[in-house]
């Protein structure tokens, strides 16, 4: 009986041998591997993530720096406890060239870490988290999306404009939140305002009403505040249906009504928002990237999509550079930190810890879309505090 | 009682020649699983043993793995190996003292829904408060090493995790032949009798109990040095359904159960999101795992472990099955 | 906080810990009543959740009904499903031992959100309110608070109210305790245990999605909703004690009062101040505040 516990075991250990690359192979093509959410609340931001990207690629003819281009996916469940397991499949197992992940911050976090250690090239499409392009920077992780930082930061300087003195905001507990709300702590209160409150709830807690009625007793002139998701869905609808959106104006970081506008509904009409990317820009760049997309997919594009597509433009320019090496870290760093990167969302550049620095649109939102009213903030950089490259 | 030696060594053997029959991938993905198998004997001893479901064995899990971080000082400096886990493993053994005593007044059902809401509990307190570094995890910066050990090598790493699970697995198996492993596999039996013979029954629970924290506290202690980085979905509620899926999926009752259904689980989320099998349908990989769950716990109650028995028993249509089911480990 | 605040605040207290009662009465009917740990309570909430935002255009297409209509439809299919489900796979857990009802209905966890995913897919939805409840009532000259909140509210009351009536004065209420107590005795006694364990488990799946249906306009619908709601449930389940209508519902507003205040008072701890109140709870009642 033991013996075939044995034997089971023996069988296990060959297939777990059979799956991983033992032996070298010769890579003419390129592997990008993909680490995006397959599951869970964030699946459909992947969808758009994979979806942008590949797109990129078709317009290169499925080439990039002359490799064909080869994709391997993994779910990373956006959980953490399994980011490392999860990377590691990617760059030890199926040895790619580059990285390109993810939503969820904290995943992103180990994703840092590992592609620091091991200096295989990494580009975030999404993951706001200051840790990526802070203490965790390094020459070959790269972000093609935002900071937290800077939505908050270009809003703060909207409300100033506005003649706002006392303001609440109101997040959840957590790094994007907080480093959202410092954002805007940072862009608003060097003109004179004060944040006179910071309220939070736990990260994914949606029971909003005990926060909301704070709020209404504390009067400020406005609330910022950062929610994505389901969690914005919610508290756009509460706050509407409190009374407080005639009252006490409302203004969010875009993730407020980027792709919750469907089920917001009327409750987000003529909200103020910031973000890199709005539904209606009138560059040419934007109006063949969305014809592009709507006609590959069926379906629209939105931020997610674009990041995904720029994380691509970034490979490209990079590897062009490189003539197609992927190990020539210093090479593609140097490309891309002097690029213009044309994208739908506008130019953009690379920041010396490798953000985007990018114009921060104000958009308000009209009908299902966020229409884009000024931009907030030209060419705003993340200050990338404790990167050390 | 037969002393499984030929067991040991063929396993062991193999898992410490493992790395180097194969690449890093496959030393990291095996002295992961390792890991896992390491949490998943602690549970064995609670569960299987001393038949008591625990539904919250992540929270000493994940204690132990942020200990690990914790402990380490901030000054860059090396943590001492031997400190740091010391610490961690007492300080997961304390916190299912505490658990132990509030949840063991509690009976069946009731006590599993305590055990998994105590766990919760150690969840939220890291996943919202500023001990815990919040909901995006802390990195460990510099590994702990002890003279010529340096976990920076892989080797080394894979090394110190194999031993801990030998350790492991020889002390739980020489636990369960004791008159303390007789006890409380006689209050797994039938827990009024042994009251009814003047046996006092709580101080052995407790003990169990707080022994299995800590040696969960110590595959975790083990996960965050490996992988450097730990997060508060190292506490979920998941993870504790996963180790109980691997227990009772390898067999329950036996501790090369528990190695069994580690490494099976493992393989079963690999196959399942293996697109190469799949194909597009490799991002519902969910669906075949709960489905395959599902179907384990209805047709192969007893396990991987009983697995042969079973099928014994079918083609020869002989009660064998029972026999080979009563040895310990 | 002033007076006024701090009575709208237990006004949010009230309707949140009703919201609970609602959510987990129906896993305190399978628990309490059946014994078996249903795990996958969360995803018939998310089902009901789901069903409020899928079936909306469906019902309105076919025959022009509204909020209500989708809301019938809702509970009749629930019913059926409940039936079948009891029939097809929760019957063999009676038997079972509780880490198997654990595991089964965990597999049956990971089943149900794929097969939302892959039928109605991963994105976030809304669910109108009906127009007439789409009111608000003024509180202060800031703040008002919306009709449907109050509406969910006075449902949740009419639900405590009608299970206590069909627990304690009816004969179905009746038979379903005594098969609580003596499984086999009530069988020998000519009642169909089947027919009545089918029936008790459609209701509690009914209510479930009942509960998803009527939070669907004031939650979201996205993906997960059933996990988060899963553990307080439990845990109203746990401090009530099990099979205990009137301590569920008392646990209930007793965690929503200490997750709303918690909020404003002590927004560091807010996530476990409950779980320390159902720590303190169990020191002093180690099985819940009321035995059945």
């Amino acid at each position: 009986m033991q013996k075939r516990t044995v034997l089971l075991s023996a069988a296990a250990f060959a297939v777990i041998a059979a799956t991983s690359n033992t032996w070298a192979q010769a890579q003419p093509k390129l592997k990008v591997g993909f680490m995006l959410p397959a599951t869970g609340t964030f699946a459909s931001l992947g969808t758009a993530i994979d979806n942008g990207f590949r797109l990129y690629v078709a317009e290169q003819g499925g080439k990039i720096a002359g490799r064909e281009v080869e994709y391997v996916r993994v779910d990373d469940e956006s959980d953490p406890s399994k980011a490392t397991d999860n990377v590691n499949k990617l760059i030890k197992r199926d040895n790619v060239d580059v990285i390109v992940g993810t939503v969820h911050s904290g995943v992103a976090m180990a994703m840092a870490k590992a592609a620091k250690e091991s200096g295989t090239l990494l580009i975030v499409p999404n993951a706001g988290a200051a840790a990526v392009t802070g203490p965790m920077c390094a020459p070959n992780i790269f972000r093609s999306s935002f900071s937290n930082w800077q939505p908050g930061y270009a809003m703060g300087e909207v409300a100033a404009k506005k003649g706002h003195k006392k303001i609440v905001t109101i997040t959840w507990k957590y790094a994007a939140g907080d480093e959202a709300v410092k954002g805007f702590k940072d862009g608003f209160e060097k003109s004179g305002g004060t944040v006179v409150k910071e309220l939070s709830l736990p990260f994914p807690n949606v029971e909003f009403q005990a926060l909301l009625t704070e709020i209404a007793a504390t009067k400020p002139d406005a609330v910022f505040t950062f929610f994505a998701g389901g969690g914005a869905v919610k508290f756009v609808k509460d706050y509407s249906a409190a009374g407080l959106k005639k009252t006490i104006p409302l203004y969010g970081s875009g993730f407020l009504t980027d792709g919750t506008l469907e089920a917001q509904g009327a409750d987000a009409d003529g909200l103020l928002t910031t973000l890199h990317y709005a539904d209606n820009l009138n560059n040419k760049r934007d109006q063949s990237f969305r014809l592009a997309y709507a006609k590959t997919y069926k379906l629209q594009p939105d931020v997610y999509a674009v990041q995904g597509y720029d994380a691509g433009q970034i490979l490209g320019i990079g590897l062009n550079a490189t003539k197609g090496d992927a190990k020539n870290i210093q090479g593609f760093a140097q490309a891309v930190r002097a690029a213009k990167i044309d994208s739908p969302r506008g130019t953009f550049t690379i920041s010396k810890s490798h953000n985007p620095v990018q114009d921060i649109y104000l958009r308000k939102v009209v009908g299902k879309e966020n229409v884009m009213d000024s931009i907030a903030s030209k060419a705003l950089t993340d200050p990338g505090l404790g990167c050390k490259m | 009682m037969r002393y499984p030696s030929s067991f040991v060594i063929a396993v062991f053997g193999a898992l410490a020649l493992w790395p180097l029959v194969t690449g890093s991938y496959g030393t990291d993905l095996v002295a992961k699983i390792m890991i896992y198998a390491l949490l998943a004997l602690s549970l064995e001893l609670l569960v299987g043993s001393t038949g008591l479901v625990c539904f919250g064995q992540a929270a000493f899990f994940g204690i132990g793995a942020y200990a690990a971080v914790l402990l380490s000082p901030n000054d860059g400096s090396t943590p001492s190996l031997w400190l740091t886990l010391f610490s961690a493993i007492i300080l997961a053994a304390a916190y299912a003292f505490a658990v132990g005593t509030l949840s063991l007044r509690t009976q069946g059902v009731y006590f599993i829904m305590v055990t998994l809401a105590f766990s919760q509990m150690a969840y939220y307190l890291v996943h919202d408060t500023p001990l815990g570094g919040g909901t995006d995890g802390i990195y460990l910066y510099v590994k702990p090493t002890w003279g010529w050990i340096d976990l920076d090598k892989a080797s080394h790493m894979y090394g110190m995790i194999w031993l801990s699970l030998l350790l492991g697995f020889l002390f739980l198996s020489q636990l369960l032949r004791s008159p303390f492993g007789r006890a409380i596999s006689g209050i797994r039996v039938n827990e009024q009798r042994m009251k009814a013979t003047g046996f006092s029954v709580y101080p052995y629970k407790l003990a169990a109990f707080t022994l299995s924290g800590a040696i969960a506290g110590w595959a975790g202690y083990l996960f965050a040095i490996k992988d450097g980085f730990v997060n508060p979905e190292l506490l979920s509620w998941h993870l504790s359904g996963s180790v109980l899926v691997m227990i009772i999926l390898g067999g329950l009752g036996h501790m090369r159960g528990a190695l069994l259904g580690a490494f099976a689980f493992a393989l079963l989320q690999e196959l399942f999101q293996s697109e190469a099998v799949f194909g597009s349908y490799a991002k519902h990989w969910h669906l075949g795992l709960g489905l395959t769950i599902m179907a384990c716990v209805a047709f192969m109650p007893h396990g991987l472990v009983a697995l042969p028995a079973q099928l014994r028993e079918r083609l020869s249509g002989r009660n064998t099955a029972k026999a080979e089911l009563e040895e310990h480990a | 906080m002033d007076f006024a605040t701090f009575l709208i605040q237990c006004l949010n207290a009230v309707q949140y810990g009703l919201l609970l009662f609602l959510v987990a009465s129906g896993l305190t009917l399978i628990f309490g009543i059946m014994g078996v740990i249903n795990l996958a309570h969360g995803s018939f909430y998310m089902i009901g959740a789901y069903m409020a935002y899928a079936l909306a255009p469906a019902v309105s297409a076919s025959f022009g009904g509204g909020f209500f209509s989708t809301l019938v439809v809702g509970l009749v299919l629930s019913v059926i499903l409940g039936y079948v489900l009891e029939w097809a796979f929760f019957s063999y857990l009676y038997e079972r031992e509780h880490l198997q009802q654990v595991l089964m209905t965990y597999g049956l966890i990971l089943v149900f959100e794929e097969l939302r995913s892959m039928l109605v897919g991963d994105d976030v939805h809304g669910v109108t309110v009906p127009e007439w409840l789409n009111g608000a009532v003024a509180l202060n000259e800031v703040m008002s608070y919306p009709v449907y909140r109050l509406f969910m509210s006075g449902i949740c009351l009419l639900l405590a109210a009608a299970m206590w009536f069909v627990f304690t004065r009816t004969r179905l209420g009746m038979m379903i305790r005594a098969g609580t107590s003596n499984r086999e005795m009530v069988q020998s006694l000519g009642i169909d245990i089947t027919l009545l364990y089918r029936i008790v488990f459609a209701m509690g799946v009914a209510l479930a999605v009942f509960a998803g249906m009527i939070a669907a306009p004031v939650s979201s619908v996205y993906p997960g909703m059933g996990n988060a709601v899963l553990i307080i449930c439990f845990v109203v389940v746990v401090i009530g004690g099990i099979g205990s209508i009137k301590g569920a519902l008392l646990a209930a507003l007793l965690i929503g009062l200490v997750d709303t205040f918690g909020k404003v008072l002590l927004p560091q701890a807010a996530g476990v101040l409950v779980y320390v109140l159902m720590a303190l709870i169990l020191l002093w009642r180690p099985n819940g505040l009321f035995k059945d």
